[in-house]
């Protein structure tokens, strides 16, 4: 793999405000990335940097080892899928996915046949004479794609492409859209503010916080190690407590909202520090209930005030102290609502010291 | 027995609920047929007070007596005739003609640049140039005309239906720009994004995107700027040389009093003014509402 993309300490203030505040990246050719952040984080301004809309305040953009920071968006090989899908309503859909080809002098000749087969590519055969405004949510999406795609750019550019679908098109289209990346091999760069979304889809995510990055990594490694209790947070749920650190008897202990709990984690050693933040999965939790006795585990004592029902799982709120702790249980064969404690009812969770995490405490490291 | 006891309840619920219903209903109905007269009534007055002077004008001009009293005396086509016969007010009808469509299309050619400019880019003084540039359209055409008296003077100037011409665009500009602009403000500036984004240069989508999306606009402003001019006396009253336009012509014959052929000419004005008003709604109307 090559690079295809690399962003040096790109910056952005519109005013004021910092947008997009020393960002650097590199993306590699045929990469899905994902910019992960909430509303205002900059992964858009950073987005449309790069398509060539925002002039950046400093910094610069190399695309396949030439400068573009300060080229006009005709003139990169960049193309961009935009959130309201900007179809040009005046035109078919034949006459927008050629635009591109058009604009470009390309032989008349030429052009049906490369529109054609974009359509198929994206299944939109028959749409072809057909106005933007006949489609559904979903074929529009399509359409956008296909007059991305068509001139076969070197990256395409995704803003929250499937923000404007309901929840099942919109899996669907999750799919679809993986698909397409891996069919036609192109490097793809979509912003969002869905998590699930970004871990679907990517290859690695850019979490974003505050106009920085605040980590970048795969999936699975962000799920699983987030490197701060941002990321923690953003990305699926944490149990969050700060406390600080004790060691007794060659083990190391925190404090969880008052209740000690062992930890066991290689970047803790049982030097006493300051209070740091620590935290772990709902899934990674187990929920015993009380019978009197004291089960065996890395046990906190709480009661159960709530049980959400989320299909696959449920997920139990228990008050611990001060806190609350989820602990997610999966509705599978071994699952038994016979034994499953009640709303009101004393419980344990137990918890392995293997799967607390210390955290850096601000996101933006 | 607990089963029992609430189907009873149910049942006489389910009993009177329908006889209240049915009461309510017929009060409702009358209520709503008395809101309904009251309402067609309104759109009867509203129209009535709108439409009869029209009509009696139309009426009129195809009566065979000169005299205006009621009831008309026969119906002749005589005043048509007439009019047909009349070079003065065929002259003046031509040149109404000729101010309209040139002050229109003046006005597009200063108009339809400067609404993009105040949409599309930011510089310093905009939002003055915008006030001044809508500034015209709150002025009494009294004002517009003798201002523009005292400067042709000024410059030497001889008076003409060109200067006329030049009084009209400028107090229609205003019309164009902010048609356009209104047009251009719902445009998302994602097309044109889009459009950059897939190679187009700045004239490639200016012609291919951004002006097909106002097309609309511009015909529906110039069909307004046309009949806003074509009716136009105030500022022509001190701008016009020799020449007369339609509406200073019939206001100059009325001082000889109201004639026939006066009507005939109103009626077809306003045959005309309808056919145009149909084209612009018919012109503005496509798409427009199925965009976002």
């Amino acid at each position: 793999m090559s690079e295809v993309i690399r962003i040096e300490n790109l910056r952005k203030e519109f005013g004021d405000v910092i947008g997009v505040a020393d960002v650097s990246l590199s993306i590699e050719r045929g990469e899905y990335v994902t910019l992960l952040g909430p509303s205002g984080c900059g992964k858009s301004t950073l987005l449309r940097m790069i398509g060539g809309f925002e002039a950046p305040t400093s910094g610069t953009i190399w695309l396949d080892g030439e400068d573009v920071t300060d080229l006009p968006p005709n003139q990169r090989a960049v193309n961009m899928v935009f959130q309201d899908y900007a179809l040009f309503p005046h035109m078919t859909v034949g006459q927008n996915v050629g635009y591109g080809l058009r604009v470009s002098g390309t032989p008349r000749a030429e052009i049906k046949p490369r529109v054609a087969e974009t359509l198929s590519l994206v299944g939109l055969t028959d749409k072809a004479d057909t106005s933007p405004a006949e489609l559904s949510g979903g074929q529009r999406q399509r359409v956008a794609l296909a007059r991305a795609i068509v001139r076969h750019p070197k990256v395409l550019l995704l803003d929250e492409p499937l923000s404007a679908l309901d929840a099942n098109l919109r899996e669907q289209m999750q799919v679809e859209l993986r698909n397409l990346h891996n069919k036609v091999g192109l490097t793809f760069i979509m912003v969002t503010h869905d998590q699930s979304e970004a871990l679907v889809m990517s290859d690695r995510v850019v979490v974003m916080r505050d106009g920085r990055v605040s980590q970048t990594g795969d999936p699975v490694s962000l799920y699983d190690a987030p490197a701060n209790s941002y990321v923690a947070d953003f990305i699926g749920a944490t149990n969050l407590f700060a406390s600080p650190v004790k060691a007794s008897n060659g083990k190391i202990f925190v404090s969880c909202f008052g209740q000690e709990l062992e930890i066991d984690h290689p970047a803790v050693d049982g030097v006493p520090a300051a209070e740091r933040l620590f935290g772990f999965r709902p899934e990674k939790a187990r929920l015993v209930r009380a019978n009197g006795s004291v089960p065996q585990g890395n046990l906190l004592k709480g009661r159960l005030e709530n049980v959400l029902y989320h299909g696959a799982m449920i997920r139990s709120v228990v008050v611990v102290g001060e806190g609350r702790i989820l602990v997610d249980t999966l509705l599978d064969d071994t699952f038994d609502p016979a034994r499953h404690a009640g709303t009101g009812d004393e419980v344990f969770v137990d918890i392995d010291p293997h799967k607390i995490m210390p955290f850096a405490r601000d996101g933006a490291s | 027995m607990t089963m029992g006891v609430s189907t009873d309840t149910v049942d006489t619920q389910m009993g009177r609920a329908p006889a209240r219903r049915r009461g309510s209903a017929t009060a409702r109905r009358a209520e709503t047929w008395a809101s309904n007269a009251f309402f067609y009534g309104m759109v009867g007055f509203v129209l009535a007070f709108l439409y009869i002077p029209i009509a009696v004008l139309i009426a009129f001009s195809f009566n065979s007596s000169r005299s205006l009293s009621w009831p008309m005396t026969g119906v002749s086509l005589e005043w048509y005739a007439r009019l047909l016969a009349n070079e003065d007010l065929l002259e003046a009808l031509w040149n109404s003609v000729y101010v309209a469509a040139a002050a229109t299309a003046l006005t597009l050619i200063i108009g339809v640049p400067a609404a993009l400019a105040l949409d599309r880019f930011d510089f310093p003084g905009k939002g003055l140039f915008r006030k001044l540039v809508l500034l015209p359209i709150a002025l009494p055409g009294i004002i517009t005309g003798i201002s523009m008296l005292i400067m042709f003077r000024m410059i030497g100037f001889n008076l003409s239906l060109e200067t006329v011409i030049l009084g009209h665009a400028t107090a229609l500009v205003s019309v164009v720009v902010t048609q356009v602009f209104a047009r251009l403000q719902r445009l998302p500036r994602s097309y044109e994004e889009a459009s950059a984004d897939l190679g187009a240069s700045g004239l490639q989508t200016f012609f291919l995107v951004t002006l097909p999306n106002i097309r609309t606009a511009i015909i529906g402003a110039a069909l307004l700027s046309f009949t806003l001019s074509f009716d136009e006396i105030p500022v022509t009253f001190f701008l016009t040389g020799r020449d007369n336009t339609l509406p200073m012509y019939i206001w100059s014959t009325l001082r000889r009093g109201l004639t026939p052929e006066i009507n005939a000419v109103g009626a077809l004005i306003v045959v005309f003014s309808i056919v145009l008003i149909t084209l612009s709604v018919v012109l503005t109307r496509d798409k427009s509402g199925k965009r976002g």
